[in-house]
């Protein structure tokens, strides 16, 4: 064991609060870099043009005010659930159930969006209507979200396990009631979905051109961004949080509630993919059905990272890989090169955050790494 | 003629970590047959000299010589191969193994496709009996005691016929007659021809055992001198660069009423094990108890139940007349407990996180720092830059990371977090353990203010001369008992550690 002695050269700029931010935003972008630059050489192998395929994706992603709405359209969720996903690492948790709940999410907003109404046979003022949707499908995920926080607080049962197998319940049920008991009766349906949700629980969209889908869910992703971000640094309930990811011994010494800690964190990670959902049917879909939103969770784990697992910075990464979703299409057209080509880039983007040694060693990078403490041993 | 030969011989050694120079063209000369002490405070460099020689790091610059050859040692199996032992500071032995096991682990003798245990155990038994190191083969080696632990790394590195074995801070474990035993193992071996370098920070012992100090500061050699003729004072004036107080300057103690009051109180190791059971102990106003005893009696234990960290199962705690048994430590906090822990990097303080955060650890919820759950960053740092300027926290910032300190520094801060607030009750556990001279009397200095400025202190140490220095009373734990308590003006070494080894005046009586 070297126990040296750091020794700090006096010529050493004093840190401050916003110290090793250049450190923090090297590695995502070159991981980006990196990943873009093997995509190419994949489609160079395959016979295509790798430079015509990602000016393909650049236009279709930003090329017009219609492609640039649709890049926000994806980004939201990808926000809200992104943003998920970080709060728990930043809680020292990995939660891997974003995607069941998101679903529940989902699920609970469509209900809410066309069952209430019904239910009290009045039609709901959008004033309340909306806001209940969009909050209803936070509590669902949250209270979800929670659950394996409460077990992992009370028996310690580790929550990477838990929250996957909350994930197949979340996704059995959602399944069984867009089947059975939730499916659109009207006669003409044959798939998996609820009937349309009242208008008055539509989330508007923010320009009258009705080529530009883009809503104010986006605005409100952008929000919530920010509260995170100051829940996080600004607040008590940050700090706990944050160092009860840290250290859970220390936090104990420091006298906060660890248990407690780790469900709320659970809570509001569940309730912020219970938001994707819950904005994606009220903003954009109308309705909840089984093959929408499926994987977002799970993107939402990669761009988490490339976030750094950071508010602003997961932000960031969600408009990336909006991007990427719906400049796919446009590159597809144009050259022929599969969308799934995106999924390889996306996938070695993760690859390359997540095993960021390699990015390290290729790019000659001295500065010591900050770590991201994805989740502790079990039991731990 | 051969004699002329050093047993291992290191020229001009120099390392340099990112940051720091280790080592700075360090040279030794170990003679064969000799007890050489390598003496230093933490960070001296002297553990790292020595994994060098033991291959576990590289030199940039420099060479070793083992024998009068020149050695390229690129990994341990090259040191062991020249008969170089090395037995470190934490010991590299699996608890569920029996000793004979422990002892071949590695360098099996092999029959057929099993162990041969009787080779092995024959083997281990003429070794001991050879270097008069009493030890059964058979023994489980978790279920032994410390001190036979270190035994079996002896008798391991032994075993491998090294005739150079390097003891890295061998007595930070041990009671001070398991020591005495050590040392007469080491003057055992070097009789037989194994040549030994000793690493320490402790002054008497070196000065009892070595044959030659080699001094150590800053990774420079400063100085090469002998026993005979040096003493505690010049060879602390030598590891440290200026003369240093040795003993802790204070009044007499003006104990007042009681604060803490424990009362059979009974705790659980991790391990399910009764590892306290039933301490009663009380500490006054104004007045340092110190808790002696060998490391694993108890005493971490004792502090977590009294900081909240853990629970008891039994027993009460009385803090100023109030009932806080098993109060969480927030609760503990609030009324006016101030906690030093024996771990710092588990629970004293988050690494990641700037000095700034760190020196509110456990008051963040408190005014003036956050207010209606909102953190006030200007009364942090406020807080922060007036105890790194009252405690001397060398740092170049309030915002660096707490990580970024040296081991000194990064207690100071804990020490400064701790004792910058209104206590009844003061709980350092090892609060200088790792910590250089210089530091350690800064600290020591600081917890006798805190007594004199009436409050209660509650040391534990696994040092014997800190709590002979600093405390007023003495209670003396022993498997989760505190088998004694006596005035601190009137013990005597030799008294505390018998009671260490739990060997109590009555039962000397006896014999």
């Amino acid at each position: 064991m070297a126990k040296a002695t750091v020794v700090i050269p006096p010529s050493a700029p004093k840190p401050n609060r916003f110290s090793g931010l250049g450190q923090k935003i090297l590695v995502p972008i070159l991981a980006v870099f990196t990943a873009l630059v093997i995509g190419g050489l994949i489609i160079l192998i395959s016979g295509g043009n790798p430079l015509e395929a990602y000016r393909g994706l650049i236009e279709g992603a930003f090329g017009t005010t219609k492609a640039i709405s649709e890049t926000f359209i994806w980004a939201t969720p990808y926000i809200f659930a992104g943003l998920a996903v970080a709060i728990a690492f930043k809680g020292g948790l990995f939660n891997i159930g974003a995607e069941g709940q998101l679903a529940l999410g989902a699920l609970a907003a469509a209900w809410l969006g066309y069952g209430l109404p019904r239910m009290l046979d009045t039609t709901i003022p959008a004033i309340i209507h909306v806001p209940l949707v969009v909050i209803g499908g936070a509590l669902a995920g949250g209270l979800w979200g929670a659950i394996p926080g409460w077990l992992k607080a009370r028996t310690g049962a580790h929550e990477v396990i838990n929250t996957i197998m909350m994930n197949y319940i979340a996704l059995g049920l959602v399944s069984f009631l867009l089947n059975g008991p939730m499916k659109d009766p009207s006669p003409t349906n044959v798939i998996a979905r609820t009937p349309s949700i009242a208008e008055t629980a539509h989330i508007g969209t923010i320009f009258a051109n009705p080529a530009l889908r883009v809503h104010w869910g986006t605005l409100l992703a952008l929000i919530v961004a920010f509260l995170i971000w100051w829940l996080l640094w600004k607040t008590t309930v940050g700090f706990e949080i944050r160092t009860v990811g840290t250290s859970s011994g220390a936090a104990r010494y420091a006298g906060i509630n660890v248990g407690r800690t780790i469900v709320l964190t659970m809570f509001l990670s569940g309730g912020l993919a219970g938001l994707a959902g819950a904005v994606e049917v009220a903003g954009l879909n109308y309705r909840h059905e089984l093959s929408f939103a499926l994987g977002y969770g799970f993107d939402a784990i990669a761009i988490a990272l490339l976030g750094r697992t950071h508010p602003f910075g997961v932000v960031l990464a969600s408009i990336l890989f909006g991007a990427m979703r719906s400049g796919a299409t446009r590159m597809q057209f144009l050259t022929q090169i599969p969308v799934d080509i995106i999924s390889v880039v996306q996938a070695l983007i993760l690859l390359f955050v997540a095993a960021d040694e390699i990015i390290r060693y290729v790019y000659r990078i001295r500065a010591p790494k900050e770590e991201v403490i994805m989740t502790r041993g079990w039991g731990g | 003629m051969a004699d002329q030969i050093s047993a291992l011989e290191i020229k001009d050694i120099t390392k340099q970590f990112p940051g720091v120079l280790a080592n700075d063209k360090v040279s030794l000369n170990l003679k064969k047959g000799e007890i050489h002490a390598l003496l230093g405070e933490n960070g001296a460099g002297k553990t790292t000299l020595m994994n060098m020689v033991y291959g576990l790091y590289h030199p940039d610059h420099g060479q070793i010589f083992v024998n009068g050859q020149e050695a390229h040692i690129k990994e341990p199996t090259d040191a062991i191969n020249l008969g170089i032992g090395m037995v470190h500071q934490h010991f590299m032995l699996i608890p569920v193994f029996t000793v004979a096991e422990n002892i071949v682990l590695g360098n099996e003798t092999i029959k057929g496709l099993q162990l041969d245990r009787r080779a092995a155990s024959q083997r281990i038994r003429e070794l001991s009996q050879q270097f008069g190191l009493e030890i059964d083969p058979n023994a489980m080696t978790g279920e032994l005691p410390v001190g036979v632990q270190q035994r079996v790394e002896i008798i391991k590195a032994l075993y491998r016929h090294c005739n150079v074995l390097i003891l890295d801070e061998p007595t930070a474990v041990l009671t001070p007659q398991e020591a005495d035993d050590l040392f007469r193992i080491m003057r055992e071996l070097t009789q037989r021809g194994v040549s030994i370098i000793f690493i320490s920070h402790k002054l008497k012992e070196v000065l009892a055992i070595a044959d030659r100090i080699t001094v150590l500061r800053g990774g420079r050699v400063v100085g090469e001198t002998t026993p005979q003729t040096s003493d505690e004072h010049s060879l602390a004036a030598m590891m440290v660069g200026r003369e240093v107080l040795l003993t802790v300057e204070k009044e007499k103690a003006q104990p007042k009423e009681v604060v803490l009051h424990v009362e059979g109180l009974r705790v659980k190791d991790k391990r399910e094990h009764e590892a306290v059971a039933g301490v009663m102990l009380e500490v006054r106003a104004g007045e340092v108890l110190g808790i002696a005893g060998v490391q694993g009696n108890g005493q971490t234990e004792l502090v977590e139940a009294l900081t909240g960290l853990t629970h008891s199962f039994g027993g009460k705690m009385i803090l100023a007349g109030q009932d806080v048994t098993n109060a969480t430590p927030r609760r503990l906090v609030d009324a006016g407990i101030a906690h030093v822990p024996e771990d710092r990097h588990q629970f004293g303080m988050i690494k990641s996180y700037p000095i700034a955060d760190n020196m509110i650890l456990n008051t963040y919820h408190q005014e003036p720092y956050a207010r209606r759950r909102t953190m006030n960053n200007k009364a942090i740092e406020e807080h922060a830059k007036r105890l790194v300027a009252q405690y001397d926290v060398r740092t170049p910032s309030v915002y660096t990371k707490g990580e970024a300190l040296s081991g000194g520094n990064q207690q100071k801060m804990v020490v400064a977090r701790e004792f910058s607030r209104p206590i009844k009750l003061l709980i350092a556990a090892q609060p200088t353990r790792g910590l250089d001279v210089g530091s350690i009397e800064f600290i020591h200095k600081r917890i006798i203010e805190q007594r004199d400025a009436g409050a209660a202190v509650l040391l534990v140490s696994a040092e014997l001369d800190e709590v002979m220095s600093v405390s007023d009373r003495i209670a003396v734990m022993y498997r989760g008992k505190i088998i004694a308590t006596v005035e601190a003006k009137t013990a005597t070494r030799e008294q505390l550690g018998l009671l260490m080894a739990g060997i109590t005046p009555e039962q000397v009586a006896q014999k």
